[in-house]
């Protein structure tokens, strides 16, 4: 392992239970564990997964009122930060001037701040992007002494609620501070999974703790970034740095349903982000390529880099492969990427470059199973 | 049975070699889901790039370890790679090749040369 690594509050936890570890944006981070990546992502979908996702960042903005900090924060996404109830989650991205994506976000309003989550790989460079665009206004506290989990899977509910029984009264997307196992905990019904679940921000000092006595239920294991990988790909969800990133923009990336109506052209307050003369055209006029699911037609898997081309012949590169993998939910092959707008709704056979050879794939809906969240 | 470097174990059936992965290969690799084996009466090279093993997590080449010829595939892998990881020293051997130099064999490591390698 690369020298220099940073350590969640886990790691030690990790180790102790046999993970393999592998570097993840600077950090060392548990690849998988015993179970394996097949068995850890059915055990995700079937029963309850918790994942350690500490290496996100976790910021607090806080500037005179709430309206203040989300007025400021719009100048930053696209979204409609003013309009969130208190105790509610939305997601986000952070645009650049060109109308790309810098990096994609959860954000609450927590009745006096704003609490974002961050990308791992990205969250020094969007810390330095929101100090730049806010803090004349308001103050940007980045959070280093809290551990970060998610618990995802169908029975999720029923292990959290053992420890709290507000757990049942939240939806998808509400955010509570509750205790749980003795600690002060923020608690978020949101994940990454497709699944019903939480994420859960809990002070470094109890991390393990916490952790373990969630872990001690029958219904919990822990999984590894392997099976938080093939679970997201699976429910259609974008890995920044992979599926979009700084030259793809929102609507390329299918992401239009995250910018709500007020911040589009003839919105109360349209425009006024990063990018926006841009990505407001976009919305109107469509863009050349969109970010679409496909099948390949064989039980090869096609990865990320794979292009897309017409016809078994053809010369002209129609589209990329930008996740791709093995579905253990489904039994085989699936894949993301992008294509020729105007093949995105094609059911036509097109072909895959792999290994020198074209394989035929599909252009295919995403999500590829159906998402299980509480509404 | 001798061992290679790159985590491939050969048998000497007669006048044919059959060649398979070892469990500590199939270990590394993870869940199994796909592998495509040459077809039947390819001439190869030693080192040729013959096999996709792809993992949940990755695809990964085997080398021909012998120049000749391929006799058979296991083509009961296309439809259960995951028997590589189940029983990846016996029933889920890849291919079965007739060596143009049977001596090459001998240049590979014993069981015991080859679990030094791997402890």
């Amino acid at each position: 392992m690369a020298q220099g690594l940073k350590k969640t509050p886990l790691y030690e936890l990790h180790r102790e239970l046999g993970a393999k570890m592998t570097e993840f944006a600077g950090y060392e981070m548990p690849v998988q564990y015993s179970l394996g990546i097949l068995g850890e992502h059915q055990h995700t979908r079937t029963k309850s997964g918790l994942f350690d996702v500490s290496h996100m960042g976790q910021v607090i903005l806080r500037g005179k009122s709430y309206q203040e900090t989300a007025l400021a924060l719009e100048r930053a996404i696209p979204m409609d930060a003013l309009g969130l109830d208190v105790g509610r989650q939305r997601y986000g991205f952070l645009t650049t001037y060109n109308g790309g994506i810098l990096d994609d976000l959860m954000f609450s309003n927590r009745g006096d701040h704003i609490f974002v989550v961050l990308n791992a790989a990205c969250k020094d460079s969007d810390i330095v992007h929101l100090r730049t665009l806010l803090e004349t206004d308001i103050s940007i506290e980045v959070i280093e002494n809290r551990a970060l989990i998610a618990l995802q899977g169908p029975a999720s509910e029923a292990v959290l609620s053992e420890f709290n029984s507000q757990i049942k009264a939240m939806n998808f997307m509400d955010v509570e501070t509750l205790s749980i196992a003795g600690a002060e905990c923020w608690v978020s019904r949101s994940g990454y999974t497709g699944e019903d679940g939480f994420e859960i921000s809990i002070p470094a000092s109890a991390a393990e703790s916490v952790t373990k006595s969630i872990l001690s239920k029958e219904e919990v294991e822990l999984i590894g970034l392997g099976a938080r990988d093939s679970l997201r790909l699976e429910a259609g969800l974008c890995l920044y740095g992979h599926d979009m990133d700084e030259a793809t923009s929102p609507v390329e990336a299918a992401l239009t349903w995250a910018i709500q109506k007020v911040r589009r052209t003839h919105g109360e307050r349209a425009g006024g982000f990063m990018g926006s003369e841009i990505i407001s055209q976009q919305i109107e006029t469509g863009t050349d390529k969109k970010r679409v699911g496909f099948l390949p037609q064989t039980r090869a898997p096609m990865r990320e880099g794979i292009e897309i081309f017409a016809t078994e012949v053809s010369k002209k590169v129609i589209g990329k492969i930008t996740s791709g993998g093995f579905s253990p939910s489904l039994g085989y092959p699936i894949a993301m990427g992008y294509i020729a707008s105007e093949f995105a709704n094609s059911e036509d056979e097109f072909f895959g470059e792999l290994r020198g050879k074209r394989v035929p794939v599909k252009v295919a809906k995403i999500p590829f199973v159906p998402l299980n969240f509480k509404r | 049975m001798k061992f290679t470097e790159e985590h491939e174990w050969l048998r000497t059936e007669g006048d044919i070699v059959v060649v398979g992965i070892t469990e500590h290969a199939s270990t590394q690799l993870g869940d199994v889901v796909f592998v495509e084996l040459p077809e039947e009466g390819t001439t190869v090279s030693k080192d040729d790039e013959i096999v996709v093993i792809e993992s949940v997590k990755a695809a990964s080449d085997i080398l021909a370890p012998l120049d000749g010829e391929i006799t058979e595939i296991n083509e009961a892998l296309a439809d259960e790679p995951s028997k590589v990881n189940e029983d990846p020293m016996g029933e889920a051997w890849f291919f079965k090749m007739k060596p143009a130099d049977p001596s090459q064999v001998e240049e590979y490591m014993t069981e015991d040369e080859y679990n030094k390698l791997i402890s």
